[in-house]
């Protein structure tokens, strides 16, 4: 049987030659989603405004402008609806209620008053403003010092230059992943964080594979020129970070299509980081190795201790 | 590296084995593995509330609201015994953590310090011209915080026993929080009623003085007096909104040991039955011996249930409450007496309460997406890989096992997101695999002989897939440090799946290759 390669055994794509064209795109790309995130702004769902969120299943299709009639009536504040998988099912997200919890449970009642009676309420959220604020913490300190504690590791691990490399084209992914759900206008909430740290995870896995092979290949060619030795890591890796990243999407493609619609977003942004991160690693962070005279370090002349690890 | 010590391959069939083992009841019906014999592995995967249904509530305690009644009765005992040595106080209430009184004349104050000194023993008493300060000992003060909290985890428990759900968890978090976690709730509303109320109960003679348009007209209450509410139900329906009560507690719930829900037997209507103590029934009978043909007010949480004229002495200390109930709301009053009052009010910061029929449908459809994921990947591996793929994902296969045995026998909490971290590492776990074959192709390319390429390609990607492992497991426990509920889930399977991943990739495969390997000893490898 004839086994599947994807990629041809001698490739030799010239990543390096593009370097400008990759990193120019990437600082353009990243530039936008800073301003997305800063102008447009966050679809925070209620884990980190406070809020609530109730998912209803009608008995027949729902009439989602009767519906919005009906409960824009309760003066509850802003009500947002939105089918939810099928026509049948709905999403209600009401702002957080003035007073105290007692107001927001009277919200909640109000809403089942107006549904009346046949509905099933498959799912009812609500946090509070303290809560919230306090989760929104948790989750932007959960990502910064998980960049950090990986920074600190590939530090110790491979020369700082690789540690550097990598964070940056991690960080790349993150505010990437988070200008798309900007963009797109999707809810960022508690798995969108859990989301992006596994993006993270995966991004600085996928990187370190080809640094590992470049730290190698500085060691075994001495004289090479440094940009055909990244270019030759790179290609000899090429078929394991598109085996992997395959491998992963495949089964992240089930869980979007079949997984259902509480984690929808969740997978989106799952799929989306991968994607970007398996660009990261080959046309981010391996060229700006080129910029941190990273060769003359991991091959021993930068200092005298390195050099007596050198084998 | 072709040779594998026997006691290796030992260890690896028994982890494999104990992994199928341990989670195999995840495949049975519960009603089988309960019937299991003792010793046999029958604990299945403890799925969370976003699967199974249920209530999840953070709620507050107002525990600062019993440092103020602890200062305010301290307050309350200074200007008692100020009043008995008719020394007189131009200002006597509560500041901050402490309690300030300004004596009227210089030359009382230090009379009044020696009287206020034994009020509250250990606190500091400290004089400032004609102000002086009690200051409570701050440890004094936190033990009074960290109890009402203990207090009101035993009473929500009691109270939640009372209504008959199943294996609810009850945790204090910090210094102020409860966590109610309530799984396959029918009546999330009725749970929320009952763990909201304070449920202070007292027993208050109406003032039959003054009256409630009186007291409306001139804005202010007379003294001794106090005007409360009438419940939400009786306003609700036009009756008497509001009452005038005189402040002194008769009788409160403290003195009560039973209530349950009963019918009045004249009116058929829906009441509760109580029975009193020793103490408060002696109480009681005194208040109602001297006050026939009176109203009393019985007051839950400062609201007057209903002010019923008492007919005859009450010395038995048994009696009932009638109001505007439902059998069900005269059901839920008596559960909440019989549990006893909060100390302290609370409050509902989150919730998140998931219908069965949401969880089940998540379960579904992860299941459908885990086993669809699988089977794509499975089906990619051999394409790719052929033979060496197919050993790829027998380890797969053994990677899930192992990762829902581990979940199984460490109790974990399997979630949503959990379900996603199992497929997430699907794709994942065959990464070392991948990494590991890659290299042997290279170094078949380099013109190795298979059992050198091996070899080689074994140990080359070694540290590899550690590196790569270890960034992805900081990322797994930093989830779970910050992370709360559903997303904890995650991070455990993620960890889990990333510790089995490892050692089935690395172990599992390996034993085979070698197998393989010693049986064929193949010229040509077939990657």
């Amino acid at each position: 049987m004839r086994l599947l390669k994807l990629v041809p055994d001698d490739i030799n794509i010239s990543f390096m030659s593009f370097r400008k064209v990759f990193l120019t795109m990437s600082a353009v790309a990243v530039a936008m989603s800073l301003a997305l995130v800063f102008v447009k702004g966050m679809n925070f769902g209620i884990d980190f405004q406070g809020g609530i969120l109730i998912e209803v299943r009608m008995p027949q299709a729902a009439n989602l402008s009767q519906m919005r009639g009906q409960l824009g009536a309760l003066g509850l504040g802003e009500v947002s609806l939105q089918e939810f998988g099928n026509p049948a099912d709905v999403l209600i997200r009401i702002g957080a209620q003035d007073g105290d919890a007692a107001a927001q449970q009277a919200a909640v009642s109000a809403v089942k008053d107006a549904l009346g009676a046949g509905v099933d309420y498959r799912r009812v959220e609500f946090v509070g403003p303290k809560v919230s604020s306090e989760l929104l913490i948790d989750g932007v300190l959960a990502v910064v010092v998980a960049i950090i504690a990986m920074l600190i590791y590939i530090w110790l691990r491979f020369e700082w230059q690789f540690g550097l490399g990598a964070v940056m084209a991690l960080t790349h992914d993150v505010l990437l992943t988070l200008g798309m759900f900007s963009l797109l206008g999707l809810e960022f909430n508690l798995s969108t964080v859990a989301a992006v740290l596994t993006i993270a995870g995966y991004s600085i896995n996928d990187t370190v594979v080809v640094f590992d092979r470049i730290r190698e290949d500085l060691r075994k060619y001495k004289t090479k020129p440094v940009p055909d030795l990244l270019n030759g890591s790179i290609n000899a890796t090429l078929s394991r970070t598109l085996m992997t990243s395959l491998t992963t999407l495949v089964a992240l493609l089930a869980l979007f299509f079949l997984g259902g619609e509480v984690i929808r977003d969740f997978s989106f942004a799952m799929i989306f980081g991968i994607l970007v991160g398996t660009y990261s690693s080959i046309c981010v962070a391996s060229p700006l190795l080129l910029y941190t005279n990273v060769a003359a370090r991991a091959r021993g002349t930068g200092d005298a201790k390195e050099a007596a690890e050198t084998p | 590296m072709v040779y594998f010590p026997k006691w290796k391959v030992a260890l690896v069939l028994v982890v494999c084995l104990l992994g199928v083992a341990y989670s195999l009841p995840n495949f049975l019906p519960k009603s089988l593995t309960e019937s299991l014999p003792v010793g046999l592995p029958s604990q299945q995967v403890n799925l969370g509330l976003d699967l199974q249904g249920g209530s999840h509530l953070l709620l507050e305690v107002e525990v600062d609201e019993v440092v103020r009644q602890y200062l305010e009765g301290i307050a309350e005992s200074a200007r008692a015994e100020l009043r008995t040595a008719r020394i007189r106080a131009r200002a006597l209430g509560v500041d901050g953590n402490t309690v300030v009184v300004t004596i009227a004349k210089a030359d009382e104050v230090e009379k009044a310090r020696n009287l206020l000194k034994p009020i509250e023993p250990g606190a500091q008493v400290s004089v400032d011209g004609e102000r002086i300060t009690i200051t409570p000992l701050e440890q004094t003060l936190l033990e009074r915080r960290s109890s009402a909290l203990q207090q009101s985890v035993e009473i929500l428990r009691r109270r939640i026993d009372e209504t008959g759900t199943r294996e609810p968890t009850i945790q204090r978090q910090g210094d102020n929080r409860v966590l109610v976690q309530v799984p396959g709730l029918k009546d999330p509303e009725r749970l929320k009623a009952i763990i909201g109320k304070t449920a202070k109960l007292t027993f208050q003679l109406v003032d039959m003085e003054n009256s409630v348009a009186e007291a409306r007209e001139r804005g202010r209450v007379p003294p001794g007096s106090v005007l409360l509410e009438a419940t939400e139900e009786d306003r609700a329906v036009g009756r008497q909104d509001a009452y005038l009560v005189k402040r002194r507690v008769l009788v409160s719930g403290e003195d009560l040991v039973d209530a349950h829900q009963s019918f009045e037997q004249r009116t058929n209507q829906p009441v509760v039955g109580f029975r009193l103590n020793a103490r408060g029934a002696k109480k009681f009978g005194d208040v109602t011996t001297k006050n026939v043909g009176r109203p009393f007010a019985i007051v839950l949480d400062n609201k007057v249930i209903s002010a019923p004229v008492i007919r005859e002495p009450i010395i038995t200390g048994s009696g009932q409450i009638s109001g505007s109930f439902t059998v069900q709301s005269a059901q839920d009053l008596a559960l909440l007496l019989r549990a006893g009052a909060l100390p302290a009010p609370i409050s509902i910061l989150e919730e998140r309460t998931v219908g069965a029929s949401l969880g089940a449908d998540s379960i579904m459809a992860g299941e459908t997406a885990c086993i669809v994921g699988l089977i794509a990947v499975i089906v990619f591996m051999v394409i790719a890989y052929g033979k060496f793929g197919v050993m790829a994902n027998v380890a797969l296969i053994a990677n899930l096992l192992l990762i829902l045995a581990v979940l199984s026998v460490i109790q974990a909490t399997l979630t949503l997101p959990g379900i996603a971290g199992i497929v997430l590492t699907v794709g994942m776990a065959v990464d070392a695999n991948v990494l590991i074959f890659e290299r042997i192709r290279e170094e078949v390319r380099a013109g190795r002989t298979p059992i050198s390429a091996i070899d080689a390609g074994y140990s080359r990607a070694l540290t590899t897939i550690i590196d790569a492992n270890v960034t992805t497991l900081i990322a797994a426990v930093l989830l779970y440090a910050f992370g709360s509920g559903p997303v904890r889930g995650f991070a455990v399977t993620l960890a889990v799946g990333i510790a089995t991943s490892m050692f089935t990739a690395i172990m599992v495969t390996r034993l085979m290759v070698v197998a393989w390997l010693r049986r064929t000893r193949p010229q040509e490898l077939p990657v």
